[in-house]
């Protein structure tokens, strides 16, 4: 049984300093966003052959794929579940927007206060 | 009026295409790992964005370089560049150059975990595969104790964890492997179905300048997993070919590619091609590498070069592939450009080894100046599916353009 986890060690790094070109910041996240590009790639790609196959096969054309057009009900369910991706992803500025409406003490100050005796 | 939305598409618009091809062309050699469907978009991803960095990002780079680096640095010093390392500095600071730099940089980390994964993966039955078809094989010459060069040991080569010699566990070759498979998305494709465009190259020059030469025996140093030595082997079968890397994991693997793609006139053996003393004096009608150089010393080089020169049988032939030297005709853009690699791919002594003059390092290893060879040599690949380096005038990726220089020389 191998001793090689692919998980720990595929993403190595490889000797020598690494140098960076923008904000490091900046930089770290352009690596994420990179890597988010290639895999929704991925997606596309298999979502192309799996059509390609099912036109193949004779289960649909891609002609039905391009001209779908959703029921009412079936366009509300896509419209809602979009409506929770959105939600999802913009959490952290529904956040921002909700911090403007208070005043609230941060949990150091909190625990300050709470070991009060 | 007519609407603008149409509920029939129209047919697929014939955008004529010209990009890498679908990884799945790529050679199926015996070694090769079972790759996945989604194993096999990352590569095409990848392939499609170095080729995306190189024709649709880095021209502005060269424009931005024009508009306002060298204005910028002119109104600022009152004088134009003096080097290469100048025009560097200055781009580091222009947003274009910056953004290229960090995404290719990236694209280079992101290329690495993705074959590292595939190869991983399935250590276990690479390993065993390899050591299936290696073991007992007289070819394979391993030398544990082998000292690693300084240039080897520094910093992994091309951003490339654990180089050329490591190995995860006995007998790995999933270095190797991962170097191999991803290749093709490292150059979008541009070396051909067993990455061997670089060899067939070299094979077809030779048989071109000296149609005379028929090698008996053939050295390849910095041989690595084989991938320029095999078109060799098979363009003189009749040769026995004797190929030298550091790497021991290169080496078996490279054994083991070789003798499933049915080549098995090639011995690998471990060695620093520095101290070759185990090989006899003029014992070899041909000598090469195939983008070695860079990749050594300024105190190793003279002694390859002495090596080769010993090594080789009076009216033998030596000769080194690599990207062209950085000549004083050479802009100093173009070599910066040039030295990207060096410093932010992992390659350090590319711009110390591109600025010499190899001409008089061959001459001093005993050599004679009317005796050099220099030529130039495109990668050959199969043109119904690659894009042809040589013909390719829209990617000029400055230094990983599938197009060499030759230097060399008859003893």
């Amino acid at each position: 049984m191998s001793k090689i986890d692919p998980l720990a060690l595929a993403g190595a790094k490889s000797k020598g300093k690494r140098p960076y070109f923008l904000d490091t910041d900046v930089e770290r996240l352009t690596n994420i966003v990179l890597v988010l590009a290639q895999e929704l790639a991925v997606v596309r790609e298999r979502t192309d052959t799996l059509e390609r196959l099912l036109e193949q096969s004779g289960v649909l054309t891609r002609q039905e794929i391009e001209t779908f057009t959703p029921t009412k009900q079936q366009a509300d369910e896509r419209g809602a579940w979009t409506q929770e991706y959105l939600a999802r992803v913009f959490r952290v500025l529904q956040q921002e927007r909700e911090a403007l409406q208070t005043q609230e003490a941060s949990s150091e100050e909190v625990a300050d206060e709470l070991a009060k005796v | 009026m007519s609407s603008l939305v149409s509920d029939k598409p129209k047919a697929d618009p014939a955008r004529p295409y010209d990009g890498p091809p679908d990884y799945r062309v790529v050679g199926q050699h015996g070694m090769y790992p079972q790759l996945s469907h989604d194993e096999i978009s990352r590569f095409n991803f990848l392939a499609q964005m170095n080729r995306h960095l190189s024709t649709q990002i880095m021209p502005g780079v060269k424009e931005a370089f024009d508009a306002r680096v060298e204005p910028k640095f002119m109104a600022a010093n009152g004088r134009g560049f003096k080097d290469r390392h100048e025009v560097r500095k200055a781009l580091l600071k222009d947003p274009i150059f910056q953004w290229w730099s960090a995404l290719r940089r990236a694209t280079m980390e992101t290329r690495q975990q993705a074959g590292r994964w595939v190869t991983l993966r399935q250590a276990d039955q690479l390993n065993a595969k390899a050591k299936a078809l290696t073991e007992h094989d007289q070819r394979l010459k391993l030398n544990p104790d082998l000292p690693l060069p300084r240039y080897v040991e520094a910093i992994d080569h091309h951003c490339m964890p654990g180089s050329y010699h490591t190995e995860l566990t006995e007998g790995d070759v999933t270095g190797p492997c991962n170097y191999d498979i991803g290749i093709f998305a490292t150059t979008g494709g541009m070396l051909g179905r067993y990455n061997d465009g670089g060899g067939q190259a070299i094979a077809a020059w030779v048989k071109e300048a000296l149609p005379d030469l028929k090698p008996k025996r053939i050295l390849d140093i910095g041989a690595g997993l084989g991938h320029n030595v095999v078109p060799i082997a098979q363009a003189f079968p009749e040769a026995e070919v004797v190929a030298i890397d550091v790497g021991a994991p290169m080496l078996r693997y490279g054994l083991a590619r070789a003798k499933t793609m049915g080549v098995d006139n090639i011995s690998f053996v471990q060695g620093d091609v520095s101290d070759l003393s185990d090989l006899a004096d003029e014992s070899f009608d041909m000598i090469h590498s195939c983008m070695f150089l860079h990749e050594t010393s300024y105190a190793s080089m003279p002694k390859i070069f002495a090596e080769t020169h010993r090594l080789l049988k009076p009216g033998g032939i030596v000769f080194h592939v690599e990207q062209p030297q950085y000549t004083p005709e050479m802009p100093f853009f173009e070599q910066a450009m040039r030295d990207w690699d060096a410093f932010y791919n992992n390659e350090p002594f590319w711009t110390k080894m591109h600025e010499v003059d190899l001409d008089s390092w061959m001459v001093s290893a005993g050599f004679e100046r009317d005796k050099l060879i220099h030529g130039g040599v495109a990668a050959v690949v199969d043109p119904d599916v690659f894009p042809q380096a040589a013909q390719d005038t829209k990617q000029e990726d400055y230094g990983r353009k599938a197009a060499w220089h030759v230097v060399g020389a008859v003893k």
